[in-house]
């Protein structure tokens, strides 16, 4: 029988498998930006972010995915990046956000 | 006129004319392509005669370290000049000695030749020039003597920390330091039994004889290891600092002719690696070792670690680990391009991530009709200071200035932030957008707020059209009586930021306009001493709270007069010193925003 096109499907799973994903990235990461012990995912870095007003790039996410292992698509949703800094001096729990990204960057790079 | 001892001092200096020469050939067939048409274009060019002269001045008197402290020039001076002098006087006296020429060792070893070798014969003045040679030497030994105390008492030398050397440096530096007391103990002793030489050799005979040597038995040894010691210095220079001696003529010379570095490094950043002395004056000066302690990353550390090829990873932490506040390169003596290498290492390091891809989206940003106006770039910081932005578009509203306030809506960055990161070629796609943007707006000027930006624009944009930072835009508008403040009685204290001081050289603009609304207060630390404000987007390696005991080091020196105000021109020291909460922090723009006479 062939599939049917209903003109919508079912939306895909977003369970976390936290046994499948690999934290030796991020557990690196935090040894390399040990500020990012300290992030409370309020959001202010995304919220002021330059290239997010013009794009969806949401560093907060970014974060997130990385921490769970979701790598898909990462890579190119960082560089969207443009390094300007202001992440940084919106943070109140001075997490070095410029640092996470350049070292998230270049963690995907290394494996 | 031979003796065997002599071999090692020549077998010494042929080492080091061979590899000398090699590695010059090397990295001067290594230049980059830019760097080879500057040098082709110049090199016969009157540019010569400036060069000569700073030569002189730097390799040989030391003129930069004498203006910061006089011992230490003293120390630096006595060592170059005085061996120089040494050495050209001792050819001079062994050319009158020997009408006949003489093999060219001859010179150094004189004054055991001298009443042995019948090819010397009596000469004019040669007891004045004894007396010279005499001079030269005691002058080389107050040198050493000061070297000596650095190394156990810096401070009255101007230093609060000196190198740490590696263990080539040191085996080389030993064998520098034995080369003059022994000439100075052989010389002695030839003298003893011959009756030869000035003042000081004929004393220190007199003093071997007295403490019961035999000066005969003593002689021969001494003028071996003073031959050694030279041999074994020769030998190890071109391995060591001590090829900043040659290398520095060399750089001078390049630089007066334009030779500049490179994103990339090439034969020229070989020869600013091989120019540090390692002298260490950068390192009191710079604010990770001043205010955090970390007293292994200055720019020496990071020359001498480059030019390990086996310590690059090393290399990649310290050039990560530095506020680019560009203090050392202001303080470096030999004017090496510190903050230029540094970025190099950082691009190595970053070159798996410097990918131009993500910038698409830069595509839906266009451009406005801006035929006649101003441009005005806020940059990214002045967004999270929107005190400074609105009083720019305030000030340009009072003078009458059509203007376009070009990132207040959709802000690109300057890309500066990316290059300093070692990113180029994704600083160069931000930097595309932009330029193209002002261009194709048609404005006449470009004014920006921010000293980052501004560098930026200036050094690395070549626009067409004249960029401002809004410090020197209001200082104009005030000369030519388009604006009118009132003066009043406020007491200011002026930080001067690194990328605008240090980096583009602003200085007064920002003190005349202050002047004009208040009173300018003086800082122990200001204008090219200034310091770094600790919230700069150099260093990704420090976390906030040594960035905060950095702006806290410079926040004490700008409170120290007891200032109402602390006034800056950089929206990142704004929010830096703001953030502290001990005074109004105030732009510039904001203050003359504050007092302006509406007409």
């Amino acid at each position: 029988m062939s599939a049917t096109d209903f003109g919508f499907t079912i939306s895909t799973t977003r369970i976390v498998d936290f046994d499948a994903a690999n934290r030796q990235r991020y557990e690196e990461l935090l040894s390399r930006v040990p500020s990012y012990k300290y992030c409370i995912a309020c959001g202010n870095c995304t919220a002021t972010c330059t290239a997010g007003g013009m794009t969806g790039f949401n560093i907060r996410a970014t974060h997130l995915k990385f921490s769970r292992g979701q790598y898909e698509g990462l890579a190119d949703e960082l560089n969207k990046c443009m390094l300007c800094g202001k992440c940084v001096l919106v943070c109140p729990r001075g997490v070095n956000t410029r640092a996470l990204i350049v070292n998230m960057r270049k963690l995907l790079e290394e494996s | 006129m031979f003796d065997i001892f002599v071999l090692p001092f020549c077998a010494g200096v042929v080492a080091l004319l061979a590899v000398s020469l090699m590695k010059y050939i090397r990295w001067i067939n290594s230049f980059s392509k830019r760097q080879q048409i500057t040098i082709r274009r110049n090199i016969l060019s009157i540019k010569i005669l400036p060069a000569i002269w700073e030569m002189f001045r730097e390799c040989l008197l030391h003129w930069r370290i004498t203006q910061r402290n006089l011992l230490l020039g003293y120390m630096h001076r006595s060592l170059a000049f005085g061996w120089f002098l040494l050495i050209v006087v001792g050819f001079v006296q062994a050319l009158m000695a020997c009408p006949g020429g003489h093999p060219f060792y001859a010179a150094i070893f004189f004054n055991y030749f001298e009443p042995r070798s019948e090819r010397i014969v009596e000469f004019a003045h040669s007891q004045q020039i004894a007396t010279l040679m005499d001079v030269l030497l005691l002058y080389v030994l107050s040198g050493l003597f000061l070297a000596m105390l650095k190394k156990v008492w810096s401070k009255p030398l101007g230093m609060k920390r000196t190198t740490k050397h590696n263990l080539t440096d040191r085996i080389a530096k030993f064998s520098l330091w034995c080369i003059f007391p022994l000439r100075l103990l052989a010389e002695g002793a030839t003298s003893s039994i011959y009756g030869n030489g000035g003042f000081l050799v004929r004393w220190v005979g007199t003093v071997i004889a007295a403490i019961g040597l035999d000066s005969a038995e003593i002689e021969y040894l001494l003028w071996v290891l003073y031959s050694l010691a030279l041999g074994t210095f020769f030998t190890l220079m071109p391995f060591t600092r001590y090829m900043h001696i040659f290398t520095e003529v060399f750089l001078i010379y390049f630089r007066k002719n334009g030779v500049i570095e490179g994103n990339k490094p090439s034969g020229y950043t070989k020869f600013e690696l091989s120019a540090c002395s390692r002298c260490g004056i950068c390192i009191d000066h710079c604010p990770v070792n001043r205010e955090l302690g970390i007293s292994n990353t200055q720019g020496v550390y990071l020359l001498q670690t480059i030019r390990n090829k086996d310590l690059w990873h090393r290399a990649e932490q310290i050039a990560a680990n530095c506020m680019v506040c560009d203090r050392c390169q202001v303080e470096c003596p030999v004017g090496i391009d510190l903050a230029t290498i540094r970025r190099q290492v950082r691009s190595e390091a970053h070159t798996a991530i410097d990918k131009p891809v993500g910038y698409n989206y830069l595509e839906r940003v266009h451009p406005f009709n801006a035929i006649g106006r101003i441009a005005y770039f806020g940059g990214c910081m002045s967004h999270l200071t929107p005190g400074i932005t609105s009083a720019m578009e305030q000030i340009f509203k009072a003078a009458g200035q059509p203007y376009w306030y070009m990132d207040k809506e959709q802000s690109i960055c300057c890309g500066r932030p990316l290059l300093q990161q070692g990113l180029v070629k994704q600083a160069e796609v931000l930097r595309r957008k932009n330029r193209d943007m002002i261009t194709r707006s048609g404005a006449t000027m470009l004014v920006t707020s921010c000293p980052i930006c501004y560098q930026s624009f200036v050094k690395e944009y070549q626009l067409s059209i004249k960029v401002m930072h809004h410090t020197e835009y209001i200082d104009m508008l005030l000369r030519s009586g388009k604006l009118k403040v009132k003066a009043g009685s406020e007491r200011i204290a002026y930080h001067d930021p690194c990328e605008l001081g240090r980096g583009c050289g602003i200085y007064q603009a920002p003190r005349d306009v202050l002047g004009s609304v208040g009173t300018l207060l003086k800082t122990k630390e200001e204008r090219a001493n200034s310091l770094c404000c600790g919230y700069n987007l150099g260093n990704i390696s420090i976390s906030t709270d040594q960035q905060q005991l950095v702006r806290d080091a410079a926040l004490g020196n700008l409170l120290a007069p007891n200032p109402d105000t602390i006034a800056t021109a950089c929206p990142m020291c704004k929010r830096s010193f703001a953030r502290a909460n001990a005074i109004p922090v105030k732009d510039i723009a904001e203050i003359v925003a504050d007092s302006l006479v509406q007409d």
